[in-house]
């Protein structure tokens, strides 16, 4: 007797699609000699006195769970971060929950808010996880896309836009992946406009808040009115390099992180024992490792930005994470045609916008956290690329 | 403009249009800096860092401790200037402490060295004493590591 399996398993996670970058992974692991600038993830090795003090906590046999909202120590050092880097006050014993990953943050916190029927403003592109979490939920993502003249910031427009009497939450993914947009304060006190005297949150995933070049990361929670209704992710992946430990952390008004907390309690238990340990000697120490890996980062950003724009590749300035997010529009390939014959000729990979979202296409995300070698031979296989391409008009694109 | 000489300091191979994005110049603006910083000396040299161990050539390098008479008016930069002069010579360094200068030298044999240490260094009249340490293995230099590192594959994930 064979099982059929797709009448046991729930209809929602059958109805979520599986991401259709898999086949481009497949090629690219046969392939030798590529290029990549597509993981999104530092180059950088966690600085060792952070590995240290993992490895330390390990000596002492720190093994055991911690409790379930994390160390006191370390969340008394969260609340001390968020003060100094990003001027919020958060009660370490009431407002923070210490998470696996930023990701778990923002499943706590969709699981926790959404109700079925209620809907979920998303723009798009953004990072993949927000709809398919918020249909687990039995919610309805709305997506909205952010657009190339605006350099993918969301305007407070647009939320007005998708704002419907079912609405319960926005997303507020910035700095964002892949686009590597940011949202000012004037944009942030536009859409705060909007939400003010209404009943919806925002959930602001920050996790590449320490990422953002010539402008400090503002967060909607410094907008008046908006703290109490806004759930930060913040974590340990982007800002010090630390992706494998999976590390992240919430911060909410009490009465929110007290659900959450409960969700993740049943769900995880606690974060990783070892990698709390660390994370304390990253916020107490680790600073100077934030602005030297971003100046590094900078530098990249600058050189791939002007070097795409040298030939021939429209791209607006990207001020934050480390993504470029070049317009490919003119070549009058779709996006999946460009990275899987890119990736195939010249052996470079980069990531098709449409991965992110359909909102996606005419773009694709180069990832910079990577050598200057790397990006400089990049460069000249994209060139050569490009200029092997047959000619030919795009239809009605304007660049 | 340190931002420069950081990025210098860091990889001398990057290129005039790379160096100029990264720190927001023009082509023509960082090569009238540099041609500044090098007339200045505040670029004194370009050079590779090899580890010698790995080839044919014998290489011995020896951190040599050496106390001085410093002399009226010129202090210790005689001396120093001195022993510098020695082409075997890499590095000199006045210290703080219980001994004066720090010599390092590199050769291709230890004989080579005991021969510069006892017939050129130790007779210098103002050379007081030596004491002299052979480096066994090299494991950092300018924050280059020696060993060779496992090459650590990443992984494909999509995020």
């Amino acid at each position: 007797m064979s099982m059929d399996y797709s009448s046991v398993l729930s209809n929602r996670i059958q109805e979520i699609q599986p991401s259709g970058i898999r086949r481009f992974f497949d090629i690219l692991e046969e392939m030798k000699d590529t290029i990549s600038l597509g993981v999104g993830e530092p180059d950088f090795v966690t600085p060792w006195h952070i590995r240290d003090a993992g490895i330390y906590s390990l000596e002492k046999g720190f093994t055991r769970y911690t409790s379930n909202a994390g160390t006191a120590e370390l969340r008394r050092e969260i609340s001390a971060y968020m003060s100094r880097r990003f001027h919020l006050q958060y009660d370490h014993a009431k407002q923070i929950v210490v998470t696996v990953g930023g990701s778990e943050g923002i499943d706590l916190a969709i699981r926790c808010l959404v109700n079925p029927g209620d809907e979920v403003i998303i723009p798009v592109p953004s990072f993949v996880c927000y709809a398919p979490l918020v249909s687990m939920a039995g919610g309805t993502p709305v997506l909205v896309s952010t657009r190339v003249e605006n350099e993918f910031r969301l305007t407070a427009q647009e939320v007005r836009d998708a704002i419907t009497p079912k609405t319960k939450l926005l997303v507020l993914p910035f700095p964002n992946n892949p686009t590597g947009a940011i949202l000012r304060q004037e944009d942030l006190e536009e859409i705060a406009e909007v939400l003010r005297g209404t009943n919806i949150l925002v959930l602001s995933d920050e996790i590449y808040a320490e990422l953002t070049y010539g402008q400090k990361h503002v967060s909607i929670a410094n907008i008046p009115d908006m703290y109490e209704r806004t759930i930060v992710v913040n974590g340990f992946s982007k800002a010090f390099a630390m992706t494998g430990w999976r590390l992240g952390f919430l911060c909410a008004p009490a009465a929110l992180m007290e659900q959450m907390l409960k969700l993740h309690q049943f769900g995880i238990m606690c974060a990783p024992t070892t990698s709390q340990y660390a994370a304390i000697e990253a916020l107490r120490n680790g600073d100077r490792d934030i602005e030297s890996m971003r100046d590094e980062y900078d530098g990249r950003r600058l050189y791939l930005v002007e070097g795409l724009r040298r030939i021939g590749v429209p791209c607006f300035e990207p001020k934050g994470a480390f993504y470029v997010f070049p317009d490919i529009r003119a070549t009058g390939l779709t996006s999946d045609d460009f990275c899987e014959q890119l990736l195939l000729q010249e052996k470079v990979a980069v990531i098709s916008g449409t991965a992110f979202s359909p909102a996606g296409e005419g773009f694709v995300r180069c990832c910079y956290a990577t050598g200057m070698k790397d990006l400089g031979e990049a460069l000249t296989r994209i060139d050569h690329f490009l200029q092997n391409l047959p000619k030919k008009q795009p239809q009605g694109v304007a660049l | 403009m340190t931002k420069l000489l950081s990025l210098l300091e860091d990889d001398c191979t990057l290129t005039t249009a790379q160096l100029a994005s990264m720190t927001n110049m023009t082509e023509e603006e960082v090569k009238a800096a540099v041609a500044q910083y090098e007339e200045q000396k505040i670029i004194l040299g370009y050079k590779a860092m090899i580890d010698w161990d790995r080839t044919e050539r014998n290489a011995v390098t020896a951190l040599i401790e050496v106390k001085v008479t410093p002399q009226r008016g010129e202090g210790f930069d005689r001396i120093a200037e001195r022993i510098y002069q020695y082409d075997e010579v890499e590095s000199v360094y006045l210290m703080s402490g219980s001994f004066d200068l720090t010599v390092i030298i590199s050769g291709h044999s230890l004989r080579e060295i005991a021969e510069f240490v006892g017939q050129r260094l130790a007779p210098l009249e103002d050379v007081t004493g030596t004491a002299t340490h052979f480096i066994l293995r090299k494991y950092k230099e300018k924050h280059l590591i020696f060993a060779k590192q496992e090459p650590q594959e990443r992984e494909w994930i999509f995020v």
